[in-house]
């Protein structure tokens, strides 16, 4: 069976087409689209001009590059939430309308879910992890229990992406700045006191953000203060993270968004899975940004297990939370 | 020497079992992790070992019943109990009879309550983190506490145990009522408002 997915939940807009067979992955085609602003954050508005613009161009070369007449696609997915309000609509328009002039069943997904269910769809081992989620927006850990999959732990106030372009920026550092702060970082390893914010399973990156602007401000080494905040942040994520391996006894650990491309983020969770003896996985990297075929593949793991949806079931949610998903394929 | 056994090792720290000046007692040793450098290793190390035993003194001066600490060794991250006998509650509970929940749930609400008239936060209070010995409930893992006098985190405090006792004790979930009931003994500052802040964070529909 053959998934197309529409992945718009922020700056990116993302095709992608996966054949699934049983309970695993292939990826015909990902192709992913990124707004970049010429200056400052994200602008919802702006960001989803940008994905009217090159969605049906990004669609054709999908299925271009999957050799796949339009025809085949049996299924289509899109992402229905949580993220900016005006790219949501976007992707779930293009969802609708394709859906209808192909006549082919629609399925709205949990961006934050198919974060999860990629990891598991393309790596076979990987079958019960904690996700240890990091994005610009979202910093979350994710796990199975009790029949859905919760949040664990996340940010109190940003995400740990945005804590890194917000550094950048303030720096005037090109977005995004986290590969830039990874090169810097790796000059010193000098290390500058930063605020560690960890409460249970909970953390924190504004105080830690001031501080390193504060550091800039007072001409401290940039490269002393990009290690220093990496380690301060990224050892905080793996403590989160390894609390709720410990609180929900799972041996597997995966990483998912933007910030799971950071080798030192990998190292850090690869060093404490195998403290524990656990696991460690993490997919290549165009499937742990967002993308299209994550959201194709939970589409076709959801139908699989026998949800249905019409239009007026897809409905966008900004705020659609992990745990409002029914979890029916899993037990 | 004295033999030791490790009999629990979790996320942060090793529970070790030995004897000092003849008592039976535990060693909490707080992990090093690799993962993170030495800078950061040793200064969370130091400050969560200081901090939990400078809460679970200012607990005992609340009236709460907390193990006797014989040591604390800050650089090694090392705090020296008295080993509490009895049963963790999280053992027990399923097994009483409905009339010694009850007063359980009252006794633990009570504790609480005069924690929290000190401002004390537990961090964790789940049914692990309590063992009866005697009749009395003894308040273990301070770890995660802090001093803190806003409603908001008086209501974390207790909807931390009430959703601990949803998952382990699903059966009685509704007990949690009678804790509310104890706490209302002691804590007598604001309990109305605290008592609003948990159906506040019920609503925002977190999980732990
Ligand atoms: N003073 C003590 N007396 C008896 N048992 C203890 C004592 N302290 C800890 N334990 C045992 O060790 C376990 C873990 O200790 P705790 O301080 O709660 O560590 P953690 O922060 O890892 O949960 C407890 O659940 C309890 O069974
Ligand atoms: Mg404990």
């Amino acid at each position: 069976m053959i998934t197309l997915g529409i992945e718009g939940t922020a700056h990116s807009i993302g095709i992608g087409i996966v054949k699934g067979r049983n309970d695993s992955c292939s990826v015909l085609s990902n192709m992913i689209r990124t707004y970049r602003p010429e200056k400052g954050g994200i602008h919802p508005r702006e960001a989803a001009n940008h994905h009217v613009t090159y969605i049906a161009e990004l669609i054709k070369e999908a299925l271009q590059q999957a050799h796949i007449p339009a025809q085949d696609v049996d299924l289509i997915s899109f992402s229905q939430g949580p993220g900016l309000g005006p790219c949501l609509r976007t992707a779930a328009t293009a969802a609708r309308a394709l859906s209808l002039k192909l006549h082919k069943p629609i399925i709205g997904v949990n961006h934050c879910v198919a974060h999860l269910e990629i990891g598991r769809g393309v790596l076979p081992e990987c079958t019960d992890p904690v996700l240890l989620y990091t994005s610009g927006a979202n910093t979350q850990v994710i796990a199975f229990a009790e029949g859905k999959y919760r949040v664990f732990g996340e940010t109190l106030d940003i995400g740990i992406g945005n804590c890194l372009d917000k550094f950048g920026r303030s720096l005037q550092m090109p977005f995004p700045s986290g590969p830039r702060i990874e090169q810097l970082a790796k000059k010193s390893t000098n290390y500058l006191e930063l605020p560690y914010s960890v409460k249970g399973m909970d953390i924190a990156f504004s105080g830690l953000l001031t501080a390193a602007i504060h550091y800039h401000k007072n001409n401290k080494p940039l490269g002393d203060i990009c290690y220093s905040l990496q380690e301060t942040a990224f050892a905080a994520l793996t403590e989160i993270t390894e609390r709720a391996m410990a609180h929900t006894e799972k041996q597997q650990v995966l990483l998912g968004g933007g910030v799971a491309a950071n080798q030192r983020l990998r190292d850090m969770v690869s060093i404490m899975a195998n403290e524990r003896g656990a696991r460690f996985f993490v997919p290549e990297k165009s499937l742990c940004v967002d993308n299209g075929a994550m959201i194709a593949w939970l589409g076709y793991i959801m139908y699989q297990s026998g949800v249905r949806m019409e239009i007026d079931d897809t409905i966008i949610n900004q705020r659609f939370r992990t745990d409002q998903v029914e979890v029916i394929w899993r037990d | 020497m004295t033999e030791e056994n490790s009999i629990y090792q979790g996320a942060e720290a090793k529970i070790i079992k030995t004897m000092c000046l003849g008592y039976p007692v535990v060693e909490k040793r707080r992990l090093k992790k690799s993962y993170r450098i030495q800078e950061i290793d040793t200064r969370l190390i130091a400050s969560r070992t200081k901090e939990e035993a400078k809460l679970m003194a200012a607990a005992r001066k609340q009236g709460v019943c907390v193990p006797i600490i014989f040591d604390v060794d800050i650089q090694q991250g090392i705090i020296t109990m008295e080993y509490i006998e009895g049963n963790r509650i999280k053992d027990i509970y399923n097994t009483l009879s409905k009339q010694k929940r009850l007063k359980l749930c009252r006794d633990i609400g009570e504790s609480i309550g005069r924690l929290h008239m000190g401002d004390i936060i537990h961090g964790d209070i789940t049914t692990s983190n309590m063992i009866v010995y005697e009749g009395r409930i003894h308040f273990i893992d301070f770890g995660l506490g802090e001093i803190n006098h806003e409603v908001e985190a008086k209501g974390v405090d207790l909807h931390v145990l009430m959703e601990a006792m949803e998952s382990t004790h699903s059966r009685f979930a509704n007990e949690f009522k009678y804790v509310l009931e104890g706490y209302k003994r002691t804590y007598i500052k604001n309990p109305k408002e605290v008592e609003g802040k948990i159906q506040e964070i019920v609503q925002r529909g977190r999980y732990r």
